[in-house]
């Protein structure tokens, strides 16, 4: 846990008389393999200092808000997955749950229990998937390969859970689309018993790294009155000290019947971000591992036939069902009258879903508060006086994916 | 009635509009004129202690009389409560007074909410386009009035039978049609149908 107090970068450059100083623009991608997708950012150099960067984005933009607008609540749910590809099962968390939050369902408790299960083992792919790349981009190649062998596992992991790897579309509104068998729940124990000493070997290439520490230790400082105001979210948030997790301060799921704690950074900068993401990897594996000895016996989909679709036995046998899937595929259900937001603590930050209803069977009007958007408004503050270099870091320290960034 | 509701009611009667609470969440509607007093009270005074900002959106309400609704959410860290700010803009004048003074985070998703809906923020610091093209001059499209299809180059590909596909991509897509390449289908004898082949009547 580091310890030293915050202080901000003071560069000072000294002007010579003679020399004739200009300043230079450089454009850092859109094809940089450091930006995890698409983006580019004008550099506004002096020497090898940056002094302002404009982020360029959209190249990604698939206008998703508006496909939402087009389909039922149901066929979002696809489309959800491509946000961010890399963690798929947690934007279908946060949007059932904004549906849900918007219908006033309730879900069966198996069900909330598994939620919380595959919402941390994505939680954990997640964070396995930044380490790696952002070791990666600042020139560290092995963790790479150690973390996406743990990765590698839990994605077969998912495979046979929902027949995906990365689009997986499992969660479903009122419950989830199919049950994990002994073997699954089997598989799931031996990884989490395997799995802190790996954390530590992550630790051991990394932690006292003399590289590791000078690219990241200091680096794209955050305090936290700034990072609150520009909306941070995440570990990007709680590495500035601010103790802001939505599992713990509006719970849902399971988080609340299981014992787990929220770790905080001191000094804002990348390498207390790293930290973060390295303690949030165990509190991961507690929480899935309590929620394996505990979880309950019962249904996974909640009895509210006018909003879960009915199964296929039933639809083949049964002439209501078969209308009623017909009715719920093509007109969908109604929605009661009115407007929510929900957020979910993401890996990467708080994913919301602001949904606006008419009282159709589509979505009036559905807005995603993407934390990648959101950390990238912050990207000019935080680069500022660092160099060229940097960015690559600061692009690693947001996690972001341009997926959801530009929706 | 919510205590903060009620708080800004009595602060500013001129500006509060209507307060209503619904699956728990807040949503306060104030006039566009008084919307900076109302968010700047929300966010110094100690009482309330707005310090994050959740999400600035906007609805496009097509037909009603003031047609654009512009939302921000905010969320205070130390008093664990959230609201939404909520103000009415018309049509003829898209414009409503920027929050980026007070929460830094607000410049990038007003610039979304600009791009996406043409609603214009004053003193923004840097109000373009932020996810379509700067040079994108076909309109906003979140509104309710912008196609879902048809706005893309695919309407101006044309799939001639047995030749080979020409494209000025440098054209408009409504100007690029020529009509003296694109040969006119045959009309088939029911009038609907645009197939260029109509199949053998049987027997023929």
């Amino acid at each position: 846990m580091p310890t030293t107090p915050a202080q901000p970068p003071v560069f000072t450059q000294k002007k010579l008389p003679l020399l004739r100083t200009e300043e230079l623009m450089l454009n850092m991608g859109p094809q940089h393999p450091s930006t995890h997708g698409v983006l580019k950012v004008v550099l506004e150099l002096e020497g090898e200092r940056i002094m302002k960067a404009t982020p360029v984005m959209g190249f990604l933009h698939r206008g998703v808000e508006k496909l939402a607008e087009d389909g039922t609540y149901h066929q979002f749910i696809p489309h959800t997955d491509r946000l961010d590809y890399v963690c798929a099962m947690y934007n279908n968390f946060a949007y059932v749950r904004a549906v849900e939050k918007l219908l006033d369902l309730k879900v069966p408790e198996r069900s909330e229990y598994l939620r919380t299960i595959v919402a941390e083992v994505q939680r954990i792919i997640g964070h396995l998937f930044w380490l790696g790349t952002q070791a990666l981009d600042i020139g560290a190649m092995t963790v790479f390969f150690y973390t996406f062998r743990e990765r590698e596992f839990l994605l077969d992991w998912f495979d046979q859970l929902c027949g995906a790897r990365l689009t997986t579309s499992w969660y479903r509104i009122g419950g989830v689309e199919r049950d994990v068998s002994q073997d699954l729940i089997g598989q799931l124990r031996y990884f989490m018993k395997e799995f802190p000493p790996k954390i530590d070997e992550y630790n051991v290439l990394l932690e006292k790294n003399r590289i590791w520490i000078a690219r990241t230790k200091g680096i794209a400082i955050i305090s936290a009155e700034d990072a609150l105001s520009f909306g941070l979210s995440g570990p990007t948030l709680r590495g500035s000290g601010v103790e802001y997790d939505l599992r713990k301060a509006e719970p849902y799921g399971a988080y609340d019947q299981v014992e787990w704690s929220v770790p905080i950074g001191v000094n804002g900068d990348t390498y207390d971000r790293y930290w973060i993401r390295i303690e949030e990897l165990k509190e991961s594996s507690k929480i899935i591992t309590q929620c394996l000895d505990k979880l309950p016996e019962g249904p996974i989909m909640a009895d509210v036939p006018q909003i879960v679709a009915p199964t296929k036995d039933r639809v083949f046998t049964n002439l209501e069902s078969m209308i009623m899937q017909f009715k719920f595929f093509s007109v969908g259900f109604p929605m009661p009258k009115g407007e929510i937001y929900c957020g979910t603590e993401a890996h990467k930050g708080e994913l919301g879903f602001y949904i606006v209803s008419n009282g159709e069977g589509k979505p009036y009007r559905l807005k995603i508060r993407a934390p990648s958007f959101i950390h990238m408004g912050a990207f000019d503050h935080m680069s500022r006086g660092y160099m060229i270099a940097d960015v690559v870091t600061i692009f690693g320290t947001y996690d972001i994916v341009m997926g959801e960034c530009d929706r | 009635m919510n205590p903060v509701a009620e708080t800004i009611k009595v602060r500013f009667p001129h500006a509060f509009v209507r307060a209503a609470e619904f699956r728990g969440d807040l949503a306060v509607e104030v006039k566009r004129e008084g919307l900076l007093d109302v968010a700047h009270y929300l966010r110094e005074d100690p009482g309330m202690d707005y310090d994050y900002i959740v999400h600035v959106s906007s609805v496009d309400w097509l037909g009603e009389p003031v047609r654009f609704e512009v939302v921000w959410e905010v969320y205070s860290v130390i008093r664990r409560h959230r609201i939404r700010i909520k103000t009415r803009v018309p049509e003829s004048d898209p414009v409503v007074e920027s929050l980026t003074l007070l929460w830094k985070g607000a410049e990038f998703m007003e610039r979304e909410v600009y791009d996406m809906m043409g609603i214009r923020f004053a003193h923004h610091p840097d109000l373009r386009r932020i996810l379509m093209p700067d040079e994108y001059t076909e309109g906003y499209p979140l509104r309710k009035d912008f196609p879902l299809v048809g706005k893309g180059w695919r309407d101006t590909f044309e799939f001639i039978e047995g030749g080979s596909v020409t494209l000025d991509v440098g054209a408009h897509p409504d100007k690029a049609r020529r009509s003296s390449d694109a040969p006119t289908p045959p009309v088939s004898p029911g009038g609907a149908g645009t197939r260029p082949s109509t199949p053998p009547a049987p027997g023929a």
